[in-house]
């Protein structure tokens, strides 16, 4: 495999590898807002690595451009969407769970 | 190597379904639903490298513009009728 094949091979690797550990993160934290930082932070990067991977399997051609576009599309509108869910949370009341306050059990364990 | 990173992004895939029927609240659904989407873009895009063609991005760059459009518009509407999920009818 040429070196690019070895590049593009490890940036989908780990863009996949964050992928399922963004999955996992949705099922380990305990309350939504951890919930949404862990969905959130994978997401975003997961797709960078990702899209990155894909760019350089297709090498220097229109598809490189798209992805670039899809990536910077991705890169600004993943962080607003987690922002305005957070906000429409907490302007509904959901507040975040303390360990202090409301015992140790969290609140939501499936 | 892609057919196994397509593998893994379907697994996200699903644990992000697996917490939207879990979800005990709304904004967990929608928070998985926007993963889920997201997802969906970077497997098409996958696919658009298993099958050679570059033209499926284009399917991808839309696929993620509607996905933001329709989780702001979700937001939207539960900011505008207030938190009870179960309330029918149009907002106020």
């Amino acid at each position: 495999m040429s070196l690019l094949g070895i590049i593009a091979a490890l940036l989908l690797g780990s863009g996949a590898l964050l992928g399922v550990i963004g999955g996992i993160g949705l099922h380990r934290m305990p309350d939504f807002y951890t919930r949404l930082h862990a969905a959130g932070v994978t997401d975003t990067l997961c797709s960078a690595l990702f899209l990155g991977g894909l760019a350089i399997h297709f090498g220097p051609t229109l598809a490189s451009v798209k992805l670039a576009l899809i990536f910077m599309f991705l890169m600004f509108t993943s962080p607003t969407s987690c922002h305005a869910l957070a906000n429409t949370a907490f302007n509904a009341g959901l507040r975040p769970w303390q360990a202090s306050s409301t015992g140790s059990t969290p609140p939501s364990t499936p | 190597m892609l057919a196994a990173a397509g593998i893994a992004v379907l697994v996200s895939m699903a644990l992000a379904l697996a917490r939207a029927l879990l979800g005990p609240t709304l904004y967990d659904r929608i928070l998985a639903v926007n993963m889920f989407g997201t997802k969906t873009v970077l497997f098409i895009a996958l696919v658009a490298a298993l099958v050679g063609r570059g033209d499926y991005l284009d399917i991808a760059l839309l696929y993620a513009l509607i996905n933001f459009i329709g989780v702001i518009a979700l937001l939207r509407y539960h900011e505008v009728s207030g938190v009870s999920e179960s309330k029918p009818g149009p907002p106020p």
